[in-house]
């Protein structure tokens, strides 16, 4: 009751809260797939670069998230920039590792016969490569907004603003509906992105 | 010496020495008496050892649950209850584990067994479902000629059943201690201390020494843990 | 020693019972094939007895003694098993495998590997090269080969075998088939097979139950149901062609007569004793072979007109040989495989030329059933 209250009564500010923390998700999530799906596709076709990067970014996942802001925060500085180098880092990862594998496992046969049928690699790629993985890219593209959904709360911590100021705040002032307010709405967003991105997912998978 | 063997010893030993190295490092040449009076060897190895019981005591009751949990619920009676389950588990994990902590904080107020009792909860959750989920993907074919040869339910479970989902089990243990390391060091927003304490401390006072140091030890011990899951999966599995 | 007694079995959710009322004799040492459409109970017969299933009514007996007051894992551990997707343990190696039910039975390390070798050997798989490999390592046949191998390991008395050859393309089949029955031979089992496959039931069986809807047709020697075919649904079974059903009942080293001299030269002969013999060939080849009398290839009008003097020298490969033990079935696959009209006949156990068997052949067996 008391949480209904507070979410009435501040309405304003957790609605600027709610949309901080989409668009540092969205932003975030942008430059990753851009960069991801770019550098797993780089490294599908310079198969000795596929082990050390893919390592890079394994290690990169595994730095706890507020370990990993607070190692960025004396280059960057308080504020959205650090949240959204810290989420695209951790984003790279399941992109770049879904893009590589996405690619590597189409038949072979079906790149033989696009390129016996004259068409030039770039083609190939953005023809049959691309779609064709389009599902596997898609989960790793899911994977990455669900978790960064998590990690952009604690970039409120340096300053990143999103619905994890709430959480932080609530607990420094010892306000339980504050928490309760941050701690759902966060929750909402990425069951939401996991359940949209996992439709997108089905929808544009080809049954054979 | 085998290869795997020294890769396993040198590994180690790298993210020690490294660890070691910083820790020392930083404890020679603070930048001022407030960094000198936070790094001291008693408060690096409070945090260090507080991070290290919330993260043990976690998993080793996750794993007390999360592996027979799973291996029951795979029994065909307790089939339908197991894919509802794993449903709720999947929910579950979409739930950032700042909220987590924050939810029970608001339930179980400030304090290390909050934080203890959040991350094992959370921890249960990708043990618990992958348990289920490998047991259940062994092909039936397989089942059946166990227990056509007559392979005791007991025998099945421990020389096909378990070995044959070693592989996706460990993995559910590998996520499930990724993310309990990185939980723990967010156990300080609600008092219960460990590496997180460091870096909270070092942001509030605008220290980037303390920040690294915090950091840097959470990180490495999370490499660390990673490795050694990752090593062990791969002595385990030979197929 | 098999007998099973008015075996009901109804699952739920089905207006029919999977089995009903079945009742069935099976003696010491022979094979007895079920064979049905799908659906028609003999996978759900074959697993009531050793209690995969346990049946609602009706009783099983092994040698006398009711297979329901037996100890459920003794009772398996006696049986051999092998199902259609051979269930072999990916984790195992091939020995691992095979040392399954002998493990189970607590035999000590010596006596296991004896056996995994002694059982690779008659499998035909070298033990040295496959004891220790995966089952992903292995092709469909020999994989195939191995779960025999496992079901065979403690020397059960009873085998039952579910499909075990349906997983492989057609030619391995049929050689799977012959080597199985070789073993056999050597063995004495009693056997249980389930096929859908009636040709396959003909070849393999001493006995073959008819099953439709869950209940007995027709019981009978492969004979008897080509001749003699119960009511229409064993006739439509069988099919129209019987006489061509024959050639799954008869072997290739029945109706050969041993002209391995006429049909065969020496890899040293030269070019006059090769042409001599080609004029008297009735398929127009001859058969090249070295001194044990192994196959090396064959030589015809076209080999002569290239350069050499020997056989050795003008020989060309041949791909097909059909074993002596293969049914004259398997043979005219092959013929119609190479699009020759002969193939010839080797010694399944030496290797050495034994004769060839021609399309002329198999049509006089046809015309004379």
């Amino acid at each position: 009751m008391e949480v209904i209250g507070y979410m009435i009564h501040r309405s304003e500010m957790v609605q600027r809260l709610f949309l901080e923390h989409l668009w540092l998700i969205v932003v975030s999530v942008g430059i990753a797939i851009l960069v991801g799906v770019f550098l797993g596709v780089l490294i599908s076709y310079f198969k000795f670069l596929a082990s050390p990067v893919l390592t890079i970014c394994q290690v990169l996942m595994t730095v706890p998230s507020i370990a990993m802001l607070g190692l960025l925060l004396p280059f960057f500085g308080i504020g959205f920039q650090t949240g959204v180098i810290a989420l695209i880092l951790y984003s790279l990862l399941p992109i770049v590792r879904n893009t590589y594998s996405g690619i590597a496992e189409i038949d072979q046969a079906i790149i033989e016969s696009a390129r016996g049928m004259g068409m030039k690699d770039y083609r190939i790629l953005f023809r049959v490569k691309l779609p064709l993985a389009f599902p596997v890219i898609m989960a790793g593209i899911r994977t990455a907004t669900v978790m960064v959904v998590g990690i952009g709360a604690i970039a409120a911590y340096v300053g990143a603003g999103g619905l994890g100021e709430l959480i932080f705040n609530g607990i420094s002032r010892t306000n339980p509906p504050m928490i309760i307010t941050g701690a759902i709405f966060v929750s909402i967003i990425a069951v939401a992105f996991d359940l949209l991105l996992g439709w997108a997912e089905r929808a544009k998978t080809i049954k054979y | 010496m085998k290869k795997e063997n020294i890769k396993l010893l040198a590994v180690t030993v790298a993210i020690f020495v490294t660890g070691l190295v910083m820790v020392y490092y930083v404890m020679e040449n603070p930048t001022d008496s407030m960094v000198e009076r936070m790094l001291s060897r008693e408060n690096i190895w409070r945090a260090f050892r507080e991070h290290l019981v919330i993260v043990g005591v976690s998993m080793a009751g996750a794993l007390a649950v999360g592996i027979p949990g799973g291996i029951l619920l795979s029994r065909p009676r307790f089939y339908y209850i197991g894919k509802v389950f794993e449903n709720i588990v999947n929910i579950g994990q979409t739930v950032p584990s700042l909220a987590i902590l924050a939810l029970f904080y608001t339930i179980l107020g400030l304090g290390f067994n909050t934080a203890v009792f959040a991350i094992w909860l959370y921890s249960i959750l990708p043990i618990l479902r992958n348990t289920f989920a490998g047991i259940t993907s062994i092909s039936d074919e397989v089942i059946e000629s166990a227990r056509g040869m007559g392979m005791t339910g007991r025998r099945i479970l421990t020389r096909i059943e378990l070995p044959l989902a070693a592989p996706i089990i460990t993995a559910g243990i590998r996520t499930a201690i990724v993310i309990n390391v990185g939980t723990a060091t967010l156990a300080t927003f609600i008092g219960a201390g460990g590496l997180g304490d460091l870096i909270v401390t070092g942001l509030s006072i605008r220290r980037n020494m303390i920040i690294i140091t915090g950091a840097g030890l959470s990180a490495l011990l999370a490499i660390l843990l990673d490795f050694w899951i990752g090593q062990i999966k791969l002595r385990l599995v030979k197929w | 020693m098999i007998k099973i007694e008015n075996l009901t079995k109804h699952f739920p959710g089905l207006d029919r019972p999977a089995v009903n009322k079945l009742s069935l004799e099976i003696n010491e040492g022979e094979v007895c094939v079920l064979v049905g459409p799908s659906g028609c109970g003999k996978t759900t017969t074959m697993k009531m007895i050793n209690r995969l299933h346990e049946p609602d009514e009706g009783e099983v007996y092994l040698n006398g003694k009711r297979a329901s007051e037996m100890n459920q894992i003794d009772l398996r551990r006696g049986i051999g098993y092998v199902i259609q997707e051979i269930g072999l343990f990916p984790h195992m190696t091939i020995k691992e495998n095979i040392a399954t039910v002998p493990r189970e039975l607590g035999w000590d390390r010596e006596r296991i590997n004896k056996r995994v070798r002694e059982l690779l050997d008659l499998m035909g798989l070298d033990p040295e090269i496959y004891s220790d490999r995966r089952p992903a390592a292995l092709s469909g046949g020999q994989r195939q080969r191995v779960g025999v191998a496992r079901a065979l390991a403690a020397d059960p008395p009873v085998m039952l075998m579910d499909e075990p050859f349906a997983a492989v393309d057609p030619i391995t089949r049929a050689r799977l088939q012959n080597e199985f029955l070789r073993i056999l031979d050597k063995m004495d089992k009693t056997i249980i097979f389930v096929t859908h496959d009636i040709n396959e039931a003909i070849k393999m069986g001493d006995k073959i139950a008819v099953l439709r809807e869950g209940e007995l047709v027709q019981h009978s020697t492969p004979e008897e149901l080509l001749d003699a075919p119960a009511n229409e649904f064993v006739a439509q079974l069988v099919g129209r062609n019987r006489s061509i059903k024959r050639l799954h009942l008869i072997r290739v080293e029945d109706i050969i007569e041993e002209d391995a001299d006429k049909y065969s030269v020496a890899a040293e002969s030269g070019r006059k004793e090769i042409k001599d013999k080609l004029s008297e060939s009735k398929v127009g080849a001859l058969m090249v072979t070295d001194e044990q009398g192994c196959l090396l290839g064959r030589v015809d009008e076209q080999s002569l007109k290239k350069e050499g003097e020997t056989a050795g020298e003008l020989v060309d490969e041949i791909h097909d040989q059909v074993t002596a033990d293969s049914t004259l079935n398997d043979s005219l696959s092959v013929m119609l495989e190479s699009g020759e009209g002969y193939v010839p006949v080797v010694d399944e156990e030496k290797g050495f030329f034994r004769d060839i068997i021609t399309l002329q052949d198999l049509l006089q067996e046809v015309r004379q059933g």
